[in-house]
């Protein structure tokens, strides 16, 4: 009891200390930021495992390299963008385009700036197995998706195809495409990326059909081979409505942000992670140690550091 | 649910009351009379009639807009919570740093030592044993992060708790106006408090710590209030012959006497702020939780487990000292305490003298390997194809086809007010008009917020997976009820599958049933059963001895004596089971929207991982319609409780 009365004593007095005048609560850093009066970088890390890669490589040479510690937070996609403006992260490594958000922020606000390319472009897209695809190559036309919606039924999509989509935090028209294309599908959404993950890998360990949103470049690919199916070609602003998208979805050059205090005062840091810059290949390398050889994302980026030099070199400052 | 309707009318209630039900049932079908036929012929549809909708969508996105943008110049946020925020981000701060000071060695030795004064000597070695095991799975920081942010939450929960509850122990109209939402509250489900915290602070840990006060504090205000309202009125007599002052009385009488049920709230506002510190990962709580997020990202189930076994231990010590800390006599003694508290300071400098602060590198264990091996060898042997059963595939296939889907189709066949009539019906049978007016009411807000099918669709959820645990549950209770052996082997696996974050079986769920409502489910039995076992067999327990054995001096089988004497006795417990088991099921039927769960528990997740926060406040507000709903449905008329 007495202890907990100290403690109780101790807290008041802390919050006596933070007493008068603004607090401004968009400056606020994490609370285990800086321990042990390191010098200390904020990383997002999205659920995906390819931002799990840049991740674990900028944080590996950080710490090894330029003798930072680096804290990560797993963050959605927009909630991040909140979180950096408010400084609680210092940069998010991977964005996949989020015209309100950079309007919000990097536009009006001034408090994010655009840290330049990824190095690396995402597309979106609907995919069968290729096993399937070879057995069936005219599935890869949306046109004659229709007929093999009893082939994709499950119990979860009933009397109809099912279209698996995955985390909420995805960008996605598909229920709107569905529904434009007048497509015989349901959208059934997985809800995280990992459920749709160990779903896929079930279908394929029994060579059964299926029909999924996914992205690329995605390690999964390396595991269970996928190809796409066509859409209708996308165009400059035929997603505009999104209600009335009836198009495919476009290729992304994906970029980088940084909190604009960081970018200015985060010395090394920050020019480090301006320059960083690497490509699909390296991303995916690091990725399948990380997701299927079970490596922690610590040793994948040490192993692809040591292989890698001649890259991670020209991005120190 | 249909043991709710079964149970019901089979009390013990004398002739005069009897024909209470069909009297309610009678007014009811009245009401309903006059006002089904004008309500079909206004809003003739299946479903929520749109015309009674109200849309929120543009009031709440231009509330969130304007907190955004208000943020750092507004004086409600400058001067207000602005403080509140960094008060919090101090106070953890302060506490992880001295954690990280006191070094492993001086950390668990600290906590041995307290749970060794507090609990005796067999919890401090457990509560050293659990330490070192969180170090040993190379989680130590992690550990530490969670702890930090655990005893900010606990103690302003229980400085928070025990104000209201003081207030609504002193004043009778303070606890009439506090109770309903107390009671409310305790039924929520965590994940529909992170909305809110979220809008006005941001990810971070200041919202973490803020949704696990708001979640843990109801209990100790509960517990406070009903220590206070308890004591023995002799006692108070006696002080107040004394002479004794109003607050003399409170300091030196009530509060005492109250002591038992104060400690009991400190440990339910433990165990509650715990599994809210993981499931506040998801808004940036950092921490264990968050590696088990992580993990989960990964499709890794052995790091999430890795992650997940120190919340268990945790859970388990911090659960048992204060548990015996509330029940034992209490040891005092001042010398014992500095003695210890200088051990435990002795063992810090030491550690700090042979820098050997953080964990060693070497002593970490590796399981995430094996157990990643097991679980897939367990999938792929399980998933389909065995022989005579079928696979766990199937099963969930057939689960959802010939289960879920009929319940589902059927609610939402029924004509909206045919809903609401059913609600109040349930309602009225087993409580008074009040709770059927509340459940009504609540049933009926979830139309006007326009979500009334995704509602249905996850009631019907909730029905399913409330109807598998309840068949198990009682099974399983009445087994460990009949034998001490079961009883003890069951005991620790409770524990487990009672503290386990629910992130770490999601994935293995997914695996074992594929995408879809059936591994929500199923992830909602896992998690529901332990509470539901263990208040049958405790029931059943209790049955007075001598009815037990009146019953087989008159030559009952045991299956008589089980079924017209144990379980009718204990019929109380067991629909205190079935509150509970309900109550359970929609918090991880929610969770369930991470899995393909769909429904409401999407809706959530969407508004989190988009920011939408109309899409997630509405959803969250109709979850808490739900659970009024059903707790009000399940919930025989509390007295005293």
């Amino acid at each position: 009891m007495r202890n907990r009365i100290t403690t109780g004593a101790a807290l008041g007095a802390l919050l006596l200390l933070t007493g008068c005048g603004a607090a401004d609560m968009t400056k606020q850093a994490s609370p285990f930021a800086n321990a042990q009066s390191a010098r200390t970088v904020t990383l997002s890390v999205q659920s995906w495992v390819g931002a799990q890669a840049n991740v674990a490589v900028a944080q590996y040479l950080l710490e090894h390299e330029l003798g930072y510690r680096v804290d990560t937070v797993q963050v959605d996609e927009v909630p991040a963008w909140d979180a950096l403006s408010q400084g609680r992260v210092d940069a998010i490594l991977e964005d996949w385009g989020h015209p309100d958000q950079e309007q919000r922020y990097v536009q009006d606000k001034k408090t994010i700036v655009n840290g330049g390319d990824l190095g690396v472009t995402g597309h979106i897209g609907w995919y069968v197995p290729t096993y399937f695809a070879e057995q069936h190559p005219d599935v890869t036309d949306w046109k004659n998706l229709n007929k093999y919606a009893e082939q994709l039924r499950t119990p979860e999509s009933g009397s109809k195809g099912q279209l698996l989509d995955g985390s909420p935090s995805y960008v996605t028209n598909d229920k709107a495409l569905v529904n434009n294309l007048n497509l015989d599908y349901k959208v059934v959404f997985a809800g995280s990326e990992a459920a749709q993950i160990t779903q896929i890998k079930q279908f394929a360990k029994e060579k059964k059909p299926f029909l999924t949103y996914w992205y690329a470049p995605q390690w999964l690919f390396e595991k269970v081979p996928m190809t796409e199916v066509k859409l209708p070609a996308y165009k400059e602003g035929c997603d505009a409505d999104p209600a009335k998208v009836a198009c495919a979805y476009p290729h992304t050059p994906l970029q980088k942000y940084l909190n604009s205090g960081f970018a200015r005062d985060g010395g090394d840091a920050a020019a480090f992670l301006k320059k960083f810059r690497w490509t699909t290949e390296d991303q995916n390398e690091v990725s399948l140690m990380i997701a299927d050889q079970k490596l922690s994302p610590e040793e994948a980026a040490k192993k692809w550091v040591d292989s890698h030099e001649s890259t991670w070199r020209s991005w120190l400052p | 649910m249909a043991a709710v309707t079964t149970t019901a009318p089979r009390t013990a209630t004398p002739g005069a009351l009897r024909g209470a039900p069909a009297r309610k049932l009678l007014a009811l079908a009245l009401l309903a009379a006059l006002l089904v036929p004008l309500a079909h012929a206004r809003w003739a549809s299946g479903t929520w009639p749109t015309a009674l909708t109200v849309d929120l969508t543009t009031p709440l996105t231009d509330a969130s807009t304007w907190i955004i943008d208000n943020r750092d110049s507004h004086p409600l946020f400058l001067y207000v919570l602005g403080h509140v925020s960094n008060a919090v981000v101090l106070a953890v701060r302060a506490v992880y740093l001295l954690l990280l000071a006191a070094g492993w060695a001086g950390t668990t030795a600290l906590a041995a030592l307290i749970a060794w004064r507090a609990a005796g000597a067999r919890l401090a070695l457990g509560t050293a044993a659990a330490f070192l095991a969180c170090g040993a799975l190379g989680m130590w920081v992690p550990t530490m992060q969670t702890l930090a942010l655990m005893v900010v939450a606990v103690l302003a929960s229980v400085v928070v708790g025990a104000l209201l509850g003081l207030a609504a122990g002193l004043s009778d109209r303070l606890d009439r106006a506090l109770r309903p939402v107390l009671d409310t509250m305790q039924v929520l489900p965590a994940f529909a408090y992170l909305l809110p915290v979220v809008l006005v602070f941001g990810i971070g840990v200041p919202a973490a710590v803020l949704a696990t006060v708001v979640y843990a504090a109801p209990p100790m205000a509960r517990l406070t209030a009903l220590g206070l309202r308890g004591a023995d009125k002799e006692v108070l007599e006696a002080v107040d012959s004394l002479g004794a002052t109003s607050r003399q009385r409170l300091l030196t009488a009530r509060i005492p006497l109250a002591r038992k049920e104060l400690l009991l709230g400190v440990n339910q506002t433990i165990m509650m702020a715990l599994s809210m510190a993981v499931i506040a990962s998801v808004i940036g709580a950092g921490g264990l939780g968050d590696r088990v997020y992580q993990a989960l990202a990964s499709v890794d189930v052995g790091a999430a487990l890795a992650a997940g076994i120190p919340i268990v231990l945790l859970a388990v010590v911090l659960d048992r000292v204060t548990a015996a800390a509330g029940g034992g006599t209490r040891r005092t003694g001042r010398a014992l305490w500095a003695y210890a508290l200088a051990a435990a300071l002795a063992v810090a400098v030491a550690g700090r003298l042979m820098d050997r602060l953080d964990w060693p590198d070497a002593w970490v264990l590796e399981i995430a390997e094996p157990v990643n091996r097991a679980v897939d060898w367990m999938t792929a042997h399980l998933y389909s194809g065995v022989p005579v059963v079928g696979g766990t595939a199937d099963w969930a296939g057939h689960f959802t086809t010939w289960v879920l889907d009929p319940v589902r189709d059927g609610l939402l066949w029924l004509p909206w007010w045919a809903v609401l009539l059913v609600v109040a019906a349930l309602a009225w049978l087993i409580g008074t008009w009040r709770t059927a007016l509340t459940a009504t009411l609540a049933m009926a807000a979830i139309g006007v917020l326009g979500v009334w099918e995704p509602s249905l669709d996850t009631l019907s959820q909730v029905l399913a997976a409330v109807a598998v645990t309840l068949v198990m549950g009682f099974a399983t209770g009445i087994a460990a009820a009949r034998s001490d052996r079961v009883e003890r082997l069951l005991r620790p696996v409770l524990d487990v599958f009672q503290t386990m974050p629910q992130f770490v079986y999601l994935i293995p769920v997914v695996a074992l049933f594929g995408v879809g409502r059936a591994p929500a489910v199923a992830a909602a039995v896992v998690y529901a059963l332990p509470a539901v076992v263990r208040i049958t067999a405790q029931g059943l327990r209790q049955v007075d001895p001598a009815a037990l054995e009146s019953a087989r001096s008159l030559g009952a089988t045991p299956l008589q004596q089980l079924w017209q004497v144990q379980l009718p006795l204990a019929r109380r417990s067991l629909l205190l089971a079935v509150n509970q088991g309900v109550v359970l099921v929609l918090a991880v039927v929610i969770i369930g929207g991470l899995v393909g769960g769909g429904a409401l528990g999407y809706d959530v997740v969407f508004g989190l991982a988009q920011g939408d926060l109309a899409t997630g406040l509405v959803a969250g507000a109709a979850i808490v319609c739900l659970g009024l709903m059903l707790d009000r449905v399940t919930q025989p008329t509390r007295k005293g409780a």
